[in-house]
């Protein structure tokens, strides 16, 4: 059974419930319900027209539920009378569902899970499980996300960059568990493509394509990471590398530049350099700049001062580090990089050393440790 | 979300403002104690932030690898030991700021004649997952 086309249904069905007359927190449940049951019921006898049977599998998990829900009595006597929905219908919801699952009002975290949810399908042990949380804690992030919006209108059209931002923080988070977010996050930023013509979109799209061509060479065989430019280039994944390539082409094309765009352009020049050494450190240098004038984020200016470093000379790259806030992460880390390509390993090594003391997380602490601890080692001499 | 763990201790923390040892307390005071702990708990499943609660026995023993064919070496308790982790509880949550604010929170537990603790907690960050997308 295709459990991503299973999954891939949830908003439209989703939509069609709450087009019905269903409120969205209760038909978000209906749909989960069904999609239980597809999981069981599809391998042994898969329907002939799947999104018709989720309407109607969904359909009637939202009147058991109502019911037994005595309370609801009321709309119970209301709904039966009412005709059984068509599948397949003419309105496709989906790009509500995303618009409404990323709203707003949703703290980033509360928008991230609702959107696995109720646009990924996928079920609140498994969200509980990638974000190391107890099921009974993220049922509780969900349910409160679901009342934080049961006021907005569905038919309000949202905001595409708000959709985007909750798809880069499900891709960025990378993978733990059994649930492979990076996918997931392309999975869902592959299917909002296809429903909205948005230039940025696509550059999302071609950014999370192009770094996870990369995913295979990231780490080593003892879990260890690899920068990039110890990378082993081939074990990049060339198809998602051309496909990646391609949507940002078609996207520059339109020559409507945005922060997701440039970021991509950013890794398609690194995805194009066959060597370390036949990367071009210029053109990277003037993405940078482009991204720095389209978000002002002191993460590119860093990122920036790297590059410059790598176009101009280390000198160069210092000197650009020189005018940024140094207690931000990662520019000791920078640092000491600079200073090492500058023939200075003393001052490189104990700024190493000190970067890792403050490494936001335990992979990196591992790689700048190892890098203090080569140096030392070959000054020891 | 960051997660972050909330670390009590037996020892090595500067001395609370109602600082009397939990068997001076009268059992209401040590009832209405635990239940204000469960009920942060229970509160902070509510919000979506909690992760986990353990508290810890305050005996322990420091072990160490042998030798080759050997049992380990066993030593202590150390009377002596400054640091000594009474329990935790682990949340997930937006900001750095709601994790100092929860910690407040939980110092103001009720201890001796039903006044808060506050109780010194020590706030650590985790070391996270790497991010995907690094240049």
């Amino acid at each position: 059974m295709d459990e991503a086309l299973l999954r891939g249904l949830t908003p439209a069905v989703i939509g069609i419930l709450v087009r019905r007359g269903v409120d969205f927190a209760t038909a978000e449940d209906a749909v989960q319900d069904g999609l239980v049951e597809a999981v069981r019921a599809w391998p042994d006898n898969p329907p002939q027209d799947p999104k018709g049977w989720l309407v109607t599998v969904a359909w009637r998990k939202f009147l058991d539920a109502a019911r037994a829900d005595t309370s609801r009595q009321q709309r119970e006597v209301r709904v039966e009378g009412e005709p059984m929905p068509g599948p397949g219908a003419a309105v496709d919801d989906t790009l509500q569902l995303y618009f409404l699952c990323a709203h707003p009002s949703l703290t980033p975290a509360s928008a991230v899970a609702l959107t696995l949810r109720a646009v990924g399908g996928l079920t609140t042990r498994q969200i509980a499980q990638a974000y190391l949380v107890p099921e009974a804690t993220m049922a509780q992030r969900i349910s409160r996300a679901k009342r934080t919006v049961s006021g907005v209108r569905f038919d309000q059209p949202g905001d595409v960059a708000t959709v985007l931002r909750v798809l880069y923080l499900v891709f960025n988070e990378g993978y733990s568990g059994d649930v492979d977010l990076a996918g997931e996050a392309i999975r869902l930023t592959r299917q909002l493509a296809g429903k909205t013509d948005h230039e940025e979109v696509a550059g999302l799209l071609a950014l999370m394509l192009l770094h996870h061509a990369r995913r295979p060479a990231r780490t080593g065989p003892d879990g260890r990471l690899v920068p990039l430019a110890e990378q082993d280039r081939s074990l990049w994944n060339t198809r998602l590398i051309a496909e990646g390539v391609d949507v940002l082409q078609t996207a520059l094309a339109r020559d409507r530049l945005g922060q997701f765009q440039a970021q991509a352009a950013i890794a398609a020049l690194h995805a194009d350099a066959r060597t370390v050494e036949e990367t071009d450190w210029v053109q990277i240098v003037e993405w940078y700049d482009e991204l720095v004038r389209l978000t002002d984020s002191p993460v590119a200016r860093l990122n920036r001062a790297v590059a410059v470093g790598e176009a101009d000379g280390p000198r160069a790259g210092l000197a650009a580090l020189a005018g940024l806030d140094p207690s931000m992460p990662r520019h000791t880390a920078a640092a000491a990089y600079l200073h090492e390509r500058d023939g200075d390993p003393v001052t490189a090594a104990r700024l190493y050393a000190e970067a890792a003391r403050s490494a936001p997380n335990l992979p990196e602490r591992d790689h700048l440790t190892r890098q203090a601890a080569r140096l030392n080692a070959q000054l020891r001499g | 979300m960051a997660k972050y763990l909330l670390l009590k201790h037996y020892r090595g923390a500067p001395a609370s403002v109602n600082d009397v040892p939990m068997d001076q307390w009268t059992p209401e005071e040590l009832s209405a104690h635990v239940q204000y702990m469960q009920d942060f708990a229970d509160r902070l499943e509510g919000t979506g932030e909690f992760v986990d609660s353990q508290a810890l026995s305050p005996e322990g023993t420091f072990v160490r690898y042998g030798g080759e064919g050997r049992p380990p070496v066993t030593d202590g308790p150390f009377a002596e030991t400054k640091d000594l982790i009474a329990g935790w509880m682990v949340i997930d949550v937006e900001t750095y700021e709601r994790a100092l604010e929860l910690a407040g929170e939980l110092s103001a537990a009720p201890g001796a004649g039903g006044k808060p603790i506050h109780e010194w907690l020590e706030v650590r960050p985790f070391l996270a997952a790497p991010p995907t997308i690094t240049e």
